[in-house]
């Protein structure tokens, strides 16, 4: 972690003090293959090491090392590499609970991740939020949300601040807001009224459907209606959307650079149908009777990351050895982040009542007495 | 004013508290600068937003309409649409977006017609503001406010009825405050809009029209300090909102028996002045809690729980509690007022109380 050097960010209400080594802006190539070799060999990094640290939280998982609700990102790592990737680092990016990927691919390191997991001080919550509740300030990932599509009114709440800033307080900048949801969100009603007020006030946020065709075990044809016309449904709030094949990145670059470009320009929201697919359970705990092993094959046998590596070997980007030394490599920090969660500290007893007010007066509670606590370790 | 810096938790950017001033040192009740209720609400959202341009308004009919109870009335003049803001009806929608904009350090004031109508925000109001700091381990905070009208207004019936207190109150990483004159309206909202956590700000319609003294200069009241708005020797009611006025009425009454009742007005409930209540409950021995929601896990059970740990040896009868009849709001007049904790139901508790 570095200082930022960025002058606004000082002056605007959202104080990130600490920024990543991630590049802050994003590319201005149009299409992915006119992107420098170094962005696309990070993408195959990025999404290699989402799926491995996934296959790691699986097994720590079934190891009882990670506790609660657990949702796996396997599968999807092209959507969140690959949206992430065409926007600025200070553009707020928020999601729903399988979000461990929007968390690394974000810059959030494998530790405060695999901490947070394991219930510990170095997470990125200090061991208070859990799988569902990546929250990574200075790498503007505003959460991790439990509740499906609760995170929806507020992507267009992120965009409303940024405009704010920039019309009301003459600070910021232009920004677009990331939002994420799965195809279960679509069929909640807080969804329709972020949509609603996203069109009515002109709010850059794009949200991005990760369609993956299930809401949990229920299949998408079973859970909303006109499922095969989704983008229809924006249009009718006056939002643009468009379909992507969320399974290959420098698809997702070519179609979603441009949209997000447009969409920051023009404070305009959007929606977008990305077409992917999960290769795990809904959450740790799923059967998954709902669906055969084939269908699940059919699927791997498109597998984004295979694509994105075959593609880099034809441009030349990297070569087999290559590849494999990237893979060890990442196989290295990931088996690093699990030790070092595992040896990292449980929270006192005394963090239980910290972080609960921000001005803990007395008599705020019969039985508890509040205090700031420790330091989150990401600020 | 000068504002203080205090040990704000560091989620926070450009914290600052209010100068609280002693009690002594607070501008007079007493004055001919008569304004209703409403327009020190109005005060003190102006006077907070020409100070910080963090802050601004929204909610439903807050700004071409001018209040759908005429609190904002004119606001939009001399603020302007992008702080002045229209939503459509749509609660869920327009609190969770105020919620993210709290997050990066704006400081919404939203507005609910009535709290009758928050349920349908209910995930995002309950499940993200109040625990936003906590699940995130320190790194947002929300500083919002949520205002609007709670309580039984006029003939409204069941679903418009709420008092929501004893619900939300329950939600830790809240503050909730329930002013029952203008003069509390305007310093309360005050502190309500500068105080960094989620405060839940609890009006009532019946109220707006009320008129008293509101010094036109700033001033500030600090949460947690109840307010001791008549003395006396028998017994201590204590009440937050509305029904302060109920028991005001019913000292009176019970005056002209030669009984003398402690009249002790919250101002917040969470947190709660316990304090207050046990220093008078030291001078009656006897105390009845008048809560305007219903007795089922109510702020009244909360509070004769705490005095019962806090003070039960200076207790000479069980404490009580009147609070709403236990039925959903009836719309009839006379049996709205019957269901309420009207002033001859608190008279007829405190002769009880006094007899036991």
């Amino acid at each position: 972690m570095t200082q930022a050097t960025a002058a606004s960010s000082e002056q605007s209400p959202m104080n990130t003090a600490k920024a990543d080594s991630l590049p802050m802006q994003a590319p201005t190539a149009k299409t992915a293959t006119e992107l420098p070799k170094e962005i696309l060999v990070k993408w195959l990094y990025d999404m290699q090491l989402i799926r491995e640290f996934e296959n790691r939280t699986m097994q720590a998982y079934q190891q009882a090392k990670i506790g609660g609700f657990c949702h796996i990102y396997t599968g999807q790592e092209a959507v969140a590499v690959g949206t992430i990737g065409c926007v600025n680092h200070d553009d707020p990016v928020i999601t729903a609970y399988r979000d461990h990927g929007h968390a690394l691919a974000r810059g959030m390191t494998p530790e405060a991740c695999m901490a947070e997991m394991f219930g510990r001080t170095t997470g990125c919550a200090k061991g208070k939020g859990g799988s569902m509740h990546m929250f990574d300030r200075p790498n503007w990932l505003m959460g991790g949300h439990g509740i499906v599509s609760a995170q929806t009114p507020m992507g267009a709440g992120f965009a409303f601040a940024a405009k704010y800033e920039l019309e009301v307080m003459g600070t910021g900048k232009k920004k677009v807001c990331l939002c994420y949801l799965g195809d279960g969100a679509l069929d909640q009603g807080c969804f329709h009224e972020a949509q609603n007020l996203a069109s009515l006030w002109d709010l850059p946020v794009i949200y991005i459907l990760e369609n993956n065709g299930y809401s949990m075990g229920t299949a998408i044809e079973r859970h909303t209606a006109n499922f095969e016309n989704l983008v229809d449904r924006a249009k009718g709030y006056g939002i643009r959307g468009i379909e992507i094949d969320g399974l290959d990145i420098m698809n997702v670059y070519d179609k979603f650079k441009p949209l997000a470009d447009e969409c920051r320009e023009t404070s305009r929201p959007a929606f977008v149908d990305l077409k992917t697919y999960r290769y795990q359970g809904h959450s740790m705990s799923d059967p998954q009777k709902y669906r055969t092993k084939e269908e699940v094959d059919q699927y791997k046998d498109k597998d984004s990351i295979a694509k994105l590596c075959a593609d880099l070997m034809d441009m030349g980007h990297i070569d087999e050895t290559g590849w494999k030394a990237m893979r060890k490599e990442i196989a290295d920090i990931v088996r690093a982040s699990v030790e070092s969660a595992d040896a990292a500290p449980i929270p006192d007893a005394d963090e239980l009542f910290t972080d609960v007010y921000a001005n803990p007066e007395k008599n705020l509670s019969p039985t508890a007495t509040y205090t700031h606590g420790t330091k989150n370790p990401l600020m | 004013m000068t504002m203080i810096e205090t040990d704000i938790h560091p989620a926070i950017d450009n914290p600052a508290l209010p100068m609280f001033l002693p009690e002594d040192q607070m501008p007079s009740r007493q004055g001919d600068r008569i304004i209703q209720f409403r327009e020190a609400l109005r005060e003190a959202m102006s006077e907070e937003m020409r100070k910080d341009k963090r802050v601004f308004l929204l909610g439903e009919e807050v700004a071409q309409y001018n209040g759908a109870y005429k609190v904002s009335q004119g606001m939009l003049d001399e603020f302007g649409p992008k702080r002045i803001i229209d939503t459509p009806i749509s609660e869920n929608g327009f609190a969770g977006m105020a919620i993210a904009a709290a997050m990066t350090g704006l400081r919404p004031i939203v507005e609910f017609m009535s709290w009758s109508f928050s349920f349908v925000a209910a995930d995002p109001i309950l499940n993200n503001a109040p625990k936003m700091l906590y699940m995130s381990g320190g790194q947002f905070g929300c500083p919002i406010v949520f205002r609007g009208n709670d309580g039984a207004g006029g003939q409204l019936a069941s679903t418009h009825s709420w008092c929501v207190e004893a619900l939300y109150a329950n939600v830790p990483g809240l503050k909730m405050a329930i002013p029952s004159n203008p003069y509390d309206a305007k310093g309360l909202l005050k502190t309500a809009i500068n105080d960094p956590d989620p405060v839940f700000f609890m009006e009532s319609e019946r109220m707006l029209g009320d008129k008293a003294h509101v010094p036109e200069e700033e001033y500030y009241i600090p949460f947690g300090r109840a307010r001791l708005a008549r003395e006396g020797d028998a017994v201590t009611l204590v009440s937050f909102g509305r029904p302060v006025h109920f028991c005001l009425e019913a000292a009176e009454t019970l005056a002209a028996e030669g009984i003398e009742v402690d009249v002790l007005d919250m101002r917040t409930i969470r947190p709660l002045d316990i304090e207050s209540i046990i220093e008078r409950v030291k001078v009656t021995n006897k105390v009845l809690v008048v809560d305007q929601s219903w007795p089922f896990a109510s702020i009244a059970s909360e509070v004769v729980t705490q005095i019962c740990e806090r003070c039960f040896d200076w207790l000479d009868s069980a404490p009580a509690r009147l609070n709403t009849a236990d039925v959903p709001t009836p719309y009839a007049k006379g049996l709205e007022y019957d269901y309420l904790p009207n002033p001859e139901r608190i008279v007829g508790a405190v002769r009880k109380l006094i007899n036991a």
